[in-house]
């Protein structure tokens, strides 16, 4: 028999057959699908009992509640609280992506130092030590308020901690990172005697005016104000918002109304003199708890009229007329301002202003009004006694010259430090500690704070995440997450009543990570005598629950403590003023500088355009660098491959022979970048925008590269009255790459 | 040559080729004796062959056999509960299903070793007394896009656990688990009969067998939200 091509066929043609009788192809067709839906890399849920943990976001300050939901023990969702005061179940796109900044692969895991310019692990003794030998060092030298510290916040017991380590050390250099909050503290103080937070009760008013203010663009505590605009909207309420570009809050808004970039001060007072002209503010609070309105009242008539400030802020006059007697008109007005999500200080005169719209119309400590809100008083630790070194140290004026005689209003001018570092010969910070921050990336003129970090002979960051800031620091001493830790948070921005938050660790710390409360109560103790004195707390948790004392079982319980009575002190007893009354004008308030608009930084003939940032909840534009979550929701109008777009009008891309989606060199005095161009008719002519929160160059593969930061291209500009950062924008040219 | 004489020539002609015909089919039916039998031969081998590897051999070849950890007796401890098989496979405050006891379940009783039993012992010392969770190898494990509720089936509509996992209960040793190599899961999701032919509503646990006992029931055909077909509320 022999075995040929037929017999050959025939076998196979009888092997598919019998195949095709066979489960094998059909059984096999099945294992591969679902084979092939079950790739390796494919994130798997967890298996197991779900639980949940309350705690408090850190992200932002908006102070938001929490719930974590834990499938064993790893945490696979964050919710928001249901029931907490100010966010109420709702959470942002940051709040949800937190976990994958728990267990993304930028955290730092052990503290390190730095050698050579390369990192090396070292235990947390050693660093302990090292910074204590350094710090005792600069005593002897008497040198103690050379050591300065950078906070996100001055509000808690970390940054109490912080400050108080350095009060018994000898520094009275505490800072705190730049915002809107500066300026409103300051707007509350001069007018109204109070040391406060300024309180917005957004979702009572039924006239929104906001200058610039970006509501649902991460302004003051954002998920807070995102339902507030809600409630406004149901109960019937409008909104009008007045901004050199179409945001996302202005397509929300009833009305747009475009204005010239840095003059929204100046509109307010045109605004004012409309309202005090034709008598339409409200008299019972002008009259009874107001002082100094007659000279403001003459200020505001004389310099501000209509035409006036129609030139000033090219809004026409019968517009403003018409926004005047709206506002006065409505049973509730809220005048708020701070441009965007509020990170530049912005200048004092038009928180002012704006703020006396609000006295004008007396909508101040009332629903639907701006509430003065008292600062958390809880923390009252025991006095104690300073050694001669230290009290030598607190003598000296400091670094940023917050408080000196030329800036006596400001607390802290963090925007100053870098060039006060960089044109010194020696640096006058020697050993500088940064918490919860991450000023390399979020100052304006990033390079020159950079710059400074470097001179700086030690710079001790706190940081979990390998940021900007810790990657120029000398040593880093990674503290837990928020999700890891314990902590009160003291601040809900813009929130009208008194709210304290705690955090609390929902998983035990995944790496070799320490609070900063306990650093710096084992640093103290390190130091010995009467700085460890000062520190009597075995550790940050029994610091914490004596400090909270009665407070801290219910913030175990609930998650958070609210006085949710609180509406603002009475007309009567509400202004610690000299007058106790509200004061238009006072000896203070009239020693600052007139009405002047602030210019952005350039030489015009050189850069004829102006660049303007603008934010959007999909970016965290603070010290958290976005999560990748975040970053994959970007719209491509924003970002598009690693091109940041910049937003151009069309008139201004046809003077300057630029079409949609080319890539263009967008440079201002401090640096040029390539960029695409995104024709938007949102826009003034003359006037470009690039997104706040790209550009990192730290935070690794999914959001380093990406973009350009805002803060590389900008400039701090000195507001005249405080030294605070006024700069809005800054002189720029775009031209063909 | 007359015309009759013509056509007998050539009736003759035919007849001298008739043979010759015939001997030329013979050639032919010789030929297909000698390969005609092979072919059918190889084309029935083929067949055989296949049918063979694919009911048989693939089969084997599929599934790789495994012991579970611990040798578990249902029908022992079936007898000791007050509340059969919620006793141990029970419902969370929350209604999720906890699915296959852990430890925290077990060392109520087995903190110490209560009996003789050897696969007791071995329990205790290895697992408990370590803290380890028992890695066990779940029979009705689906695939991670499967969402199935033990809360919509149990207590809701009031199902047995018979219905769909057997008598397991009454089992006095765990069967061997039979991992699929490719997808990774065990035989019974397909089936022990490897046609898919089921006896038993339990025999098998594929899409088909939820859809035909809720297309006989007539219930839940689509999604609750639309009353349609709704692909997501099974698959994620």
């Amino acid at each position: 028999m022999k075995i040929d091509r037929r017999s050959f066929l025939s076998f196979v043609i009888g092997g598919a057959a019998g195949t095709a009788l066979s489960p094998l192809p059909w059984k096999l067709t099945d294992d591969i699908a679902i084979w092939s839906q079950n790739w390796p890399w494919t994130p798997i849920p967890e298996r197991g009992a779900t639980t949940f943990v309350k705690s408090t976001c850190t992200l932002c300050q908006g102070g938001c509640g929490i719930n974590v939901r834990l499938v064993g023990d790893r945490v696979v969702k964050i919710e928001g609280l249901e029931g907490h005061p100010v966010n109420d179940g709702s959470v942002c796109n940051l709040g949800v992506a937190g976990t994958q900044l728990l267990y993304g692969p930028n955290r730092v895991k052990n503290p390190k130092k730095k050698v050579n310019g390369k990192w090396h692990d070292i235990s947390w003794d050693d660093a302990i030590a090292e910074i204590a030998a350094k710090l005792k060092e600069l005593r002897e030298k008497e040198l103690s308020h050379t050591v300065g510290c950078i906070c996100g916040s001055d509000r808690g017991t970390v940054p109490e901690l912080l400050n108080r380590f350095l009060r018994f050390y000898g520094s009275s250099n505490f800072m705190r990172i730049p915002s809107i909050q500066d300026n409103y503290e300051l707007a509350l103080y001069l007018t109204q005697g109070v040391r406060g937070m300024p309180g917005f009760d957004v979702g009572h008013s039924d006239f929104l005016l906001s200058f610039g203010s970006g509501l649902i663009e991460g302004w003051e505590s954002p998920v807070y104000m995102f339902k507030a605009k809600s409630a406004l909207r149901d109960n019937g309420g409008r909104m009008d918002q007045i901004e050199p570009r179409l945001s996302k809050t202005a397509a929300k808004s009833d009305k747009w109304i475009a204005i010239k970039p840095g003059t929204e001060g100046a509109l307010a007072l045109g605004i004012a003199h409309v309202i005090v002209k034709e008598g339409l503010y409200r008299r019972d609070f002008v009259d009874n708890h107001c002082s100094g309105f007659i000279q403001w009242k003459t200020t505001v008539l004389d310099g501000f009229s209509p035409e006036t400030v129609s030139n000033m802020t090219g809004v026409d006059g019968e517009k403003i007329a018409a926004l005047a007697r709206n506002f006065a008109r409505a049973r509730n007005p809220l005048a708020i301002c701070g441009r965007g999500a509020g990170q530049t200080p912005g200048s004092l005169q038009d928180f002012l202003a704006v703020h006396m719209l609000n006295a004008l119309v007396g909508n101040i400590n009332r629903a639907g009004g701006f509430v003065a809100v008292p600062e958390a008083d809880y923390i009252s630790w025991p006095e104690a006694e300073i050694d001669k070194t230290a009290a030598r140290g607190l003598q000296q004026t400091r670094a940023d010259g917050a408080g000196s005689k030329e800036y006596p209003h400001a607390r802290y001018l963090l925007n100053r430090l870098p060039e006060v570092i960089n044109s010194s010969q020696e640096s006058p910070v020697q050993v500088l500690f940064i918490s919860g921050a991450n000023p390399a990336y979020s100052m304006p003129d990033a390079q020159s704070m950079s710059n400074a970090l470097e001179k700086i002979p030690l710079v001790v960051s706190f940081s979990s995440y390998m940021d900007e800031t810790a990657a120029h620091a000398d040593m880093i001493l990674p503290n837990h997450t928020y999700l890891e830790r314990y902590e009160d948070v003291a601040v809900a921005r813009g929130f009208p009543k008194p709210c304290i938050g705690l955090t609390r660790p929902v998983i035990e710390p995944l790496y070799n990570t320490r609070h900063v409360g306990d650093v710096i109560i084992q640093l103290a103790k390190e130091m010995g005598d009467l700085i460890a004195a000062a520190f009597p707390w075995d550790d940050y948790q029994v610091c914490l629950e004596e400090t909270l004392e009665d407070k801290w079982d219910a913030l175990v319980e609930e998650g958070f403590w609210v006085d949710a009575e609180y509406s603002g002190s009475d007309w009567t007893e509400a202004f610690e003023t000299d007058s106790s009354k509200f004061e238009f004008s006072n000896q203070e308030i009239k020693a600052l500088p007139g009405y002047n608009p602030v210019r952005a930084k350039g030489d015009e003939s050189f850069y004829p355009l102006v660049l303007i940032p603008y934010e959007t909840m999909r970016l965290a534009s603070g010290y958290i660098g976005s999560p990748p979550f975040l970053v994959k929701s970007l719209e491509d109008t924003i970002l598009k491959g690693n091109e940041v777009l910049v937003e151009v009008n069309p008139v201004t891309a046809k003077t300057l022979g630029l079409s949609k989606g080319k890539i263009a060199t967008l440079t201002t005095p401090k640096g040029s970048y390539n960029v695409r161009v995104y024709l938007f008719d949102g826009i003034m002519p003359g006037v470009v925008a690039i997104v706040r929160g790209l550009g990192h160059t730290a935070y690794g593969k999914y959001l380093a590269g990406k973009g350009v930061n805002y803060n590389a291209l900008s400039e701090s500009v000195e507001d005249p009255a405080t030294g605070l950062d006024a700069s809005w924008g800054i002189r720029a040219k775009l031209s063909k790459a | 040559m007359s015309t009759e004489g013509k056509a007998n020539e050539v009736s003759a002609a035919a007849q001298d080729q008739e043979p010759n015909t015939s001997a030329l089919a013979q050639v032919v039916t010789e030929k297909e004796d000698s390969a005609g039998g092979p072919i059918i031969l190889f084309f029935i081998l083929g067949l055989a062959a296949s049918l063979v590897l694919g009911w048989v051999i693939f089969p084997k070849l599929l599934y790789s056999q495994k012991r579970q950890p611990i040798e578990f007796n249902h029908a022992l401890h079936n007898e000791l509960v007050d509340e059969g098989c919620e006793s141990c496979h029970f419902f969370r405050e929350d209604g999720t299903y906890s699915g296959v006891p852990t430890l925290a379940q077990c060392v109520d009783c087995h903190e110490e070793v209560n009996g003789e039993d050897p696969e007791e012992e071995k329990f205790v010392t290895q697992y408990v007394a370590k803290g380890r969770e028992v890695p066990w190898l779940v029979y009705s494990r689906q695939p991670d896009c499967v969402f199935f509720s033990h809360a919509a089936h149990v207590k809701m509509a009031n199902m047995d656990c018979v219905t769909c996992h057997g008598n397991i209960g009454e089992s006095e040793s765990l069967k061997v688990y039979q991992k699929n190599r490719i997808s990774g899961y065990s035989r019974d999701i397909w089936g022990e009969n490897i046609a898919g032919i089921k006896r038993n509503s339990w025999d098998r646990m594929k899409m088909d067998d939820c859809a035909e006992c809720h297309q006989r029931n007539k219930v839940n055909q689509g999604s609750v939200q639309t009353h349609r077909g709704g692909c997501f509320v099974c698959h994620h």
